[in-house]
């Protein structure tokens, strides 16, 4: 990351710039990891809002954080301790259905001991604090071929499940009494979408890493969400700004020796800042009742 | 509005059971917990009926609907719904169950909410766009309905308690349903809709001779629209024309009690007499 800003300089030419960037294989990884985690997040995260499961979503990575710290203390590939241990804490959380909410209690009883967990499967790996930050704060500018294809695969997996789940799922989310007296099985739908939810926030985790996962899966749905009515716009909406806030936060990183987890939070934060400060002035200024469309 | 075949017909299959009938409980009776909700419930009702059921709070007005649903067994006796043991899913039934009004920032239009009743249920993407298009227009043609198209692009938490009620009734109308379940619909609602509600839902279901089982805690809105009234108290339930049911003489065999119905100038029912007896601690 250190020396990245020190190849390049920023010349105002966006073209040669980003053409100078992706002449390092380790920023066309990051770019295309990027767009794949974000545009996964921006799907997921929606029906994450929708569905208030911000939390479960959070406890989900910290989880994971235990499953991919004990992955590295047997010298495993840390992606795959974190898809056992969230997918896992997923389906857990599934079955529990519409009883998870008012649960925060329980799960972030849960998430601090998963955390501890990831402690001491840290001490037990008598390697570097690197691997901990990497995971805490991810390390998209350290993400290999065989990451990228794995988090290709991951991605348009979760992407099929999506669009396959989408209508039933929306019904279910919005109105679960009448949808489950209508046939829609909203129990499997939870299971599945938590699942969905694991595997998106494993990937995400490599990008944002585990502390900052709300940056990628909850701040671009939320924005989303204050300003479409529709679900379809919002959700595109959504994987734009996911998409926008990934990208621009890599860029800026190439130049300034700081890390791009900072940019994307900062980016994400900025915006839902400045949209929620628009949707507070605009009527104001325009006098018309605010409705959005 | 095309009249189907499937509309109030009387006809016998070869089981000889009677598939005019929209409704048939035979000796049916619901226990929860130990606890017997109702007895002994022996309830016909014809395809097309307008029914409004009635009953103190914790009677099993809800009850009755879960068992028609197929959400809720019987613990004696037999049920029928439109020819058919009562099963999860049946699209014929419409239902719009008993809720709180949305969160102001459920993030949905009005007509999103509607083409749940279409889309709900249907896995994967619309790959064909005549149908997609079909199913607007049907969505377009049952706001007009229920005349909420003027708030049908706006999100839904932000309209009032009727217009929600006139859009979940839309839901629960657009796919056609024979039977329409819907429960407590007037609560929550100032007078005119309480009025106006019933009224919407009496011509519609007319238009398409759908039966329609209104659950209310007061009549007196009903009274013009309804055709028989199922009443429920103490774990007894009688069906009958409104004359015949709520009368001091029924009212008091069925809850076992002296009751008294009194009527008003404006013909408008009280039941008196019953604020020991019906003061339940819970709802249904």
């Amino acid at each position: 990351m250190a020396i990245s800003y020190l190849v390049t300089g920023f010349s105002w030419n966006l073209l040669s710039d980003i053409l100078a960037q992706f002449q390092y294989a380790f920023m066309q990884h990051a770019y295309a990891a990027g767009a794949i985690v974000a545009i996964v997040a921006g799907v997921v995260g929606y029906f994450v809002v929708l569905r208030s499961l911000s939390f479960a979503g959070h406890a989900l990575s910290h989880v994971g954080f235990a499953g991919a710290t004990g992955a590295v203390a047997l010298g495993v590939n840390p992606i795959y301790g974190l898809l056992v241990f969230t997918v896992s804490g997923a389906m857990g959380m599934g079955v529990l259905g519409k009883r998870i909410y008012g649960r925060d209690v329980a799960i972030g009883i849960v998430l601090a001991w998963t955390l501890g967990l990831g402690v001491l499967f840290l001490s037990l790996y008598s390697g570097y604090a690197t691997e901990a930050y990497a995971l805490l704060f991810g390390e998209i500018l350290g993400i290999s071929q065989t990451d990228l294809i794995a988090t290709l695969i991951a991605g348009v997996v979760t992407l099929i499940a999506m669009a396959i789940m989408y209508r039933p799922l929306l019904f279910a989310s919005i109105d679960s009494d009448v949808a489950e007296a209508r046939g829609v099985p909203v129990r499997l739908l939870s299971i599945l979408f938590m699942v969905v939810l694991a595997i998106s926030v494993s990937e995400a985790v490599q990008v944002v890493g585990v502390l900052l996962i709300f940056a990628l899966l909850v701040t671009p749905p939320a924005i989303a969400e204050r300003l479409t009515a529709r679900p379809a716009r919002a959700i595109a909406l959504s994987v734009t700004l996911a998409l926008l806030f990934t990208w621009v936060g890599l860029f800026i990183s190439f130049y300034l020796p700081y890390p791009v987890s900072f940019f994307i939070t900062t980016l994400a934060f900025g915006t839902y800042l400045g949209v929620r400060l628009w949707i507070f002035v605009r009527p104001r200024f325009a006098n018309v009742s605010p409705q959005s469309v | 509005m095309i009249s189907e075949s499937r509309v109030g017909k009387t006809d016998m299959t070869s089981e000889g059971k009677n598939v005019g009938l929209t409704v048939s409980l035979q000796d049916a009776a619901v226990q929860l917990e130990n606890r017997m909700i109702w007895d002994n419930a022996n309830i016909n009702v014809e395809q097309g009926e307008f029914i409004a059921v009635v009953g103190p709070n914790g009677s099993g007005k809800s009850t009755l609907l879960r068992v028609l649903l197929g959400l809720q067994h019987l613990s004696k006796g037999h049920v029928q719904v439109l020819g058919e043991t009562p099963h999860r899913g049946n699209q014929a039934i419409g239902y719009v169950p008993q809720r709180r009004s949305f969160d102001s920032d459920v993030p949905i239009r009005g007509r999103d909410l509607v083409m749940f009743g279409l889309e709900g249920l249907l896995w994967g993407f619309a790959l064909s766009r005549p149908s997609q298009r079909r199913r607007q227009h049907l969505v377009e043609e049952t706001l007009i309905s229920v005349e909420a198209v003027a708030y049908a692009n706006r999100p839904v938490g932000k309209l009032s308690g009727g217009e929600q009620q006139r859009l979940v009734l839309a839901q629960a109308l657009i796919g056609k349903p024979r039977l329409l379940l819907l429960d407590e619909p007037l609560a929550n609602l100032d007078l005119r809709n309480q009025i106006a509600i019933p009224q919407l839902v009496a011509k519609l279901a007319r238009a398409n001779c759908t039966t329609v089982l209104l659950v209310t805690h007061d009549i007196n809105p009903l009274l013009p629209v309804v055709n028989r009234v199922i009443y429920i108290a103490k774990g007894n339930i009688v069906i009958g024309k409104p004359e015949e049911v709520i009368t001091t003489e029924t009212l008091s065999r069925l809850y076992d009690a002296p009751v008294e119905v009194v009527r008003d100038s404006n013909g408008r029912l009280f039941v008196v007499g019953l604020e020991q007896e019906v003061a339940h601690p819970h709802e249904d």
